[in-house]
Formats: structure tokens, sequence, C-alpha cells
């Protein structure tokens, strides 16, 4: 469960009140560049509004960085100074004031509501279409629970299950803290901090987010989840997140969010990097569901993520899975980088796109190494007056020597102001490797809802059951019980797109 | 049960059902005979309520209420079934899927709780077995890339898991062979009660050998015009449709 808490908190309220102390703040921050421990009152903990030098100090500075992260930081907000943001996406939102933006506040207590009545009920409504638990919407929604059931307790149990086996699982400015030398050694090799412009911006300003390192030969015993530990640890709106499988090891990781966002968060722009050595597996599971915005196209979530894999060793192998429902605007890529031999790299996705959400995203499937293989399977859904890209590179490269790509996209439309598009790039520069793509574009037929209708089903129980089959090749490599409030998404976030 | 009165439906502007009256009672098994293009089809879209025909005038009264205006999903959660013609496929969706969210659907509609699985599943076999159903049916996906003879085996399938009051079964023999006939009309004969009532469309008097009808109605241009017992379809077989033409002009 992430939930963004870097959002335009109302500044205004807390500074515009203390406008004095405010100046005497930024006169101090641009003074003593590493001095500590201001904003102590737990509610002013956050930098000022804007993004400057200063800015990354401060962060750095509260996280207790040492000197090369900091240095990592700076060097990747200069150059982010001089990169302009991308265009080239099919997507189309006003621009970005990142003056306008507060870059760290630290976890803040939400207030704790004392029962489910103090609740959104809309949310709520919600929450019973996903089938979560009582328990669950009590914790989801901020409502105190019995220690028992809390997820903390839940966490240590299974952190002393991992620790048993060497696995290191905990927020990424923890790593920085316990294996300072692990992240160093491989921070931005995949994601290099100039490597585009949100990368560059993230680099720079990055909140928190999940560090995972599984040790040679072990095979992680259970599925990693962000939800149970981000409850705790409320990272925000620019992740960080860094996974590393030593040799032979195999190791599922689950990010996601299945309640909707209400806060009306602007920007979202997290890297993820994996690293799969020789004979590792690595499986990244995603269930994206932020705020999409509202039936007339306001609000929500710009969600800018660079995503990337590097299978490093021989017989390595990386795979995407997502789930895309929520954010006005997806611009994101999950790319593998096949450099060892025999590699594999897979990208299995779902885009669901309603109303006036905007999403452009694929992969790129970067093949190195000799005899490597790679997988795209991509469902666009596309209803209202939504617009849903697929964008994919497959380059292989003249060493990539017997290697194989099969890439297959399909779009469905419910209804007529949709549009489906699909960009494919293929290099290829080998004779010897081949690449397969296959489109198809349909949409669900008026004979199709009436046979439904015709055995009692209503449309859009109907336009349900179609969309599920339709993913359905995407949906079964999600773990067990992602599937299923996969399935329930899918559904809820299409109601109301027909009739 | 089902009390159709001077129905007119056109589609396009194009009139097809000129004037329909039909009484058809619980217990009753109603056989539409006509040559092609002359509405049978037609008729039982209107019943099961497909938008694209325009009713122009008439009702049609099911259990006291009359069904012009209403969705075709209410329909059927009323007590209608429709045997398609050609059956559509829903790529993706498992027949097992596609019968536990009708047969729920159904049941939200009349108040009742959803089916508990075990007995969903014994259901299943057991219709499989009635209609001695050999493939992993279960895990196909809704008609696809089924036989023509399966696809209409499976709407009887359908049939018989959902358990209408009223089935309409049109063209159900078309693209059956002899054997499948055989099984086809021994499922719907086993489904046969006092409580429920089963409309059968067919061009040809074959199926009618297996289903043998209480009624049987010649439909001609949009109208019944000639009704009977089921000695009826005896003499169409003989003289042919010709003989109903000629009478008409």
């Amino acid at each position: 469960m992430y939930r963004l808490n870097l959002i335009q908190l109302s500044v205004e309220n807390i500074f515009g009140t203390m406008e004095k102390e405010n100046n005497d703040i930024l006169h101090e921050l641009t003074q003593s560049e590493y001095k500590y421990g201001f904003y102590t009152d737990i509610e002013m903990d956050m930098a000022p509004k804007g993004l400057t030098e200063d800015t990354i100090r401060f962060i750095s500075a509260r996280k207790n960085e040492p000197e090369w992260l900091l240095e990592y930081r700076l060097k990747a907000f200069r150059h982010w100074l001089t990169m302009v943001e991308p265009e080239w996406a099919h997507i189309s939102y006003p621009p970005i004031d990142y003056q306008d933006i507060i870059y760290y506040a630290a976890p803040k207590r939400k207030k704790e509501l004392k029962s489910l009545d103090e609740v959104d009920p809309e949310l709520l409504e919600t929450f019973k279409k996903l089938g979560i638990s009582l328990e669950e919407q009590k914790r989801l929604s901020g409502v105190a629970v019995d220690a028992v059931i809390d997820s903390v307790s839940v966490k240590t149990t299974f952190s002393e299950t991992l620790e048993k086996q060497g696995i290191i699982f905990c927020s990424f400015s923890e790593a920085v803290q316990k294996v300072p030398e692990l992240v160093r050694q491989y921070l931005g090799t995949v994601v290099p901090s100039d490597d585009n412009y949100f990368a560059a911006l993230n680099s720079a300003v990055f909140s928190d987010g999940s560090f995972c390192y599984i040790p040679k030969g072990v095979r992680c015993p259970i599925e990693l989840s962000t939800y149970f530990r981000i409850n705790a640890a409320n990272t925000g709106q620019f992740e960080r997140t860094l996974i590393i499988g030593d040799e032979g090891s195999y190791v599922s990781y689950m990010e996601g969010c299945t309640a909707p966002m209400r806060d009306e968060n602007q920007l979202h722009a997290a890297i993820v990097e994996i690293i799969a050595l020789k004979d590792a597996e690595v499986k990244y599971s995603t269930v994206q569901n932020w705020y999409p915005g509202n039936k007339k196209g306001e609000g929500g979530v710009y969600n800018f993520v660079t995503k990337r894999g590097i299978c490093k060793g021989t017989h390595s192998k990386i795979s995407w899975t997502q789930v895309e429902t929520g954010s006005a605007i997806t611009w994101k890529y999950p790319s593998v980088i096949l450099m060892g031999d025999h590699s594999v790299g897979e990208f299995y996705s779902v885009a669901v796109t309603n109303n006036f959400q905007q999403a452009d995203t694929g992969t790129k499937m970067i093949h190195l190494g000799k005899n490597t293989r790679s997988t795209i399977i991509s469902k666009g859904i596309s209803a209202g007056q939504s617009n849903n890209s697929y964008r994919g590179l497959v380059k292989m490269t003249k060493r990539a020597a017997n290697s194989r790509n099969f890439s297959q996209c399909d779009s469905l439309l419910l209804g007529d102001r949709c549009g489906a598009h699909t960009f494919p790039y293929i290099k290829a520069e080998n004779k010897t490797s081949i690449v397969e793509h296959e489109a198809t574009t349909s949409k669900i037929s008026d004979e199709q809802l009436y046979y439904c209708n015709q055995r009692g089903i209503s449309t859009e129980s109907a336009i349900g059951l179609i969309v599920n089959g339709y993913a359905r090749e995407v949906l079964k490599k999600l773990p067990m019980e992602f599937a299923v409030e996969a399935q329930k998404l899918l559904s809820l976030s299409l109601e109301g797109s027909v009739g | 049960m089902l009390s159709i009165k001077n129905l007119r439906a056109s589609i396009e502007g194009k009139e097809i059902l000129k004037g329909v009256n039909l009484e058809v009672r619980a217990g009753e098994v109603h056989a539409i005979m006509g040559p092609n293009g002359t509405g049978k089809s037609t008729l039982a879209s209107v019943i099961a309520g497909r938008d694209i025909f325009e009713v122009e005038e008439g009702e049609v009264i099911f259990k006291g209420k009359n069904l012009i205006g209403m969705p075709v999903d209410e329909r059927a959660n009323e007590g209608i079934f429709l045997g398609f013609q050609y059956p559509v496929e829903i790529p993706g969706v498992s027949m097992t899927n596609f019968m536990r969210t009708a047969i729920n659907e159904q049941r939200k509609y009349r108040g009742l709780d959803s089916m508990p699985a075990q007995e969903f599943l014994n259901r299943m076999e057991e219709k499989k077995r009635l209609l001695e159903i050999h493939s992993k049916l279960a895990n196909r996906s809704v008609n696809e890339g089924f036989s023509g003879g399966e696809k209409k085996k499976n709407e009887i399938f359908q049939m018989a898991i959902l358990d209408p009051e009223l089935a309409i079964l049109d063209e159900t023999d078309s693209g059956l062979d002899i054997d499948a006939l055989k099984i086809v009309a021994h499922g719907v004969n086993t489904l046969r009660r006092p409580d429920n009532a089963i409309i059968v469309i067919t061009h040809y008097q074959r199926l009618l050998e297996y289903i043998v009808p209480d009624f049987v109605h010649v439909l001609f241009d949009g109208r019944i015009v000639r009704s009977g017992g089921k000695e009826l379809a005896f003499e169409l077989e003989d003289k042919g449709y010709e003989w109903i033409k000629e009478a008409q002009v």
C-alpha cells in the first residue's frame, strides 16, 4: 500500500500564518547547508516548496545520508536542469510547475478515525466491491485497529523468516544505513541518473522506497509485498526501489495498491531497478490503481515511472506483470536489458483507461546476449473518451545471435469515443534472431452483450466478464491473491462505461 | 404463461411480424414452423427483447407482466430462455464462469443467495451427462472453437442449467446430425414439466419426431396462418410449404 504523502499539502495554511518564521528558515537553509533538525515540530517536518540544490541537501541531511549519495543526487539534479520534459508520448497535460511542489515531507500520521462511520462512504463502497475485509478496510482508511491484526506484527513474523535466510527487505532509507555498500554498488546501474527527465528528477529528490536483496541460491519463501511495509513507512511520490537477485536466487515481488487514493496528487515519478545475476529469477507484479481523476477529467495522478531490469548473468530471468487501471496519465515502460547469454525477459500488461484517462505504456526488450528470449503480451482496454497506447521497442543487437522475441499487442475498445494506438519499434541488427509481432483490435460486439443479457447477465457484468476473459492471459501471471483483486478492479474501473 | 396479441414488429422500417397471436400455457410444447424468411426468428428475438426490432403494435404478456419495453436481462431473469440459432463466441470467458455468473444474477433477481460452488459444479456435471457432453466443456471459452453441433448442444446445456419457465429454441435442430439430434431431444424432453413451457422453432418436421409438440403453428408472411395438433406437422411434411402458400393466395 502506497500512500502519497508529498502532496501539495495545505502549504499555504501552514506557512501563510508563519510567513516570518518561514522566511527565517529559508534564510537559514541557504546559509547553513547541513544544519540538522530544523522543522523539529512533527507537523512542520517538510521541505519548503520548490526545488533547488538546497532542497536536495535538506532531504539528504534529513535522511542522514552518506556524502556519496548526496553527490549522486546533486549530480542528477544538475543534469536534470539541462534536460527538457519529453513530449513524444501520446499524452497531453498542462505544464507541471516543478517549483510548486514540496519535495520532502516526513511521514505524518493521518488523523486517526474512531470508526468506519467517519470514513468517506464512497471509499467504503469501493472497499466492499473489492471484497476487502472489514479489518482491512479500517486499516486502509486509517481507522485505529487492534494491535494483533495490525500489519506491524504481521511484518515482524515475516521479517524473522526472511532474516534467517539472509534476505534483506527493508525501506530504501534503512538500506542506505544498513547496507550502504550494496546500495552504492547497484544504485543507478540500471537506470542512470541522467537516463530521462523523470528519472533524473527522481534520482535528485527520491524520498523512500523499497530495497530487496536475495542472497546466492536462496529461493524467497514468500511473495514480498510492499503492501505490508509501506503502510508503516509511508513512502512518498518519488519512490526508489532496488531489487537485487544474487546468483541462483528467486523472488516474486508485488507492488500494489488495491484501494483508490482520493488524494488529489499531481506528480508521481518513481524508479524501480532490478538486477538479476547468473541463474537468478525476479518476478515483479504491479497492480496500479492511483486516483484517475473524476469523470470530467479533472484531477488524478500523473504517473511517470521508469522501471527497468537487467539480466546480468547467464540464464537469468526478469518478468514484469502489470495491471494498470488508475492514474490520469500513465507513462511507463518496464524494460529488460538481456545482457547475459540465455537470459529471459517477459512483459505482461493489462492497461485500462476510462473517462479521460491517458496511458502510454509498453516495454523495451534490449537483447545483448546470445540466445536470449523475450515475450511481450500487452492488452489495452479503452473506454469513455480515453486514449490507450502501447509503445514498445525490441532491439536485437549484433552480438545477440539466435535470440527470439514474440510480441502480442491487443486492443479492446468499448464505445466509439476512445482510442487505441500501437507503436511497435523493432531494431534487428543480426540475421539469426527472430522477432514476431502480432496485433489485434477488437470491440465488444452487440451480439455478445445480447447473448449475455439473454442469460440474465446485466450489461455491466457482461463487460466485466468479457474484459476479464480478454485479459486472462495476463491475469493468470499474477500471484493468486493479486489476481482476484485485479479482476475485481478491472470490472470496477469500467463501471458505467457503456450505456 | 405467454400471451401474444396482434404483435407487429419491424426492423429498419421493414415490417416482419404483421399481427401474431399466440397463447402458451404451462406444461405445453408449441412448435412454430414455416418457410425461411417468414419471421420465425424475429418472433423469438422480439419475445427475448432484442432492441434492433421495433414493436409497432400489440402486446406480449408473460406471467401477467407486459414484456414490451422490459430489458433483455430482466426478461431472462423473469424466466425466458432463448436457444440461439447462431450462438456467439465469447473468447476468454469460460463456460463455468459464464454459467455461474448467469445463474447467480438470476438468483439475485429473485432475492436468493448465490448458489454454493459445490452445488453449482454438481449441476454442471449432471447436465453434461444429460447431454452426453464429454469434452472439458467447463474450461472452454463460451462457444469458442465449438463445432456447429457442439454449439447447439451447448444451448440446450445452458437451458438445462438455468431451468427456465419458458424456453424458445430457435432452429436448434439445424446443423445437428441424427445422433446429436436425439441427444438434444432427449435433453429437452427430460426438462419438460407441468410448470414450464417450450416453443420449438423449426424449419423441418424431423425434430418433432423426437420432441412431440402439443400444438403446431405455421408462420407465413408475418402471421400465424394455421394452427393445429402434432398431425399438422406431418401434413406439412407431406404437402410441403407450397401447400400453405397456395392456400394463402
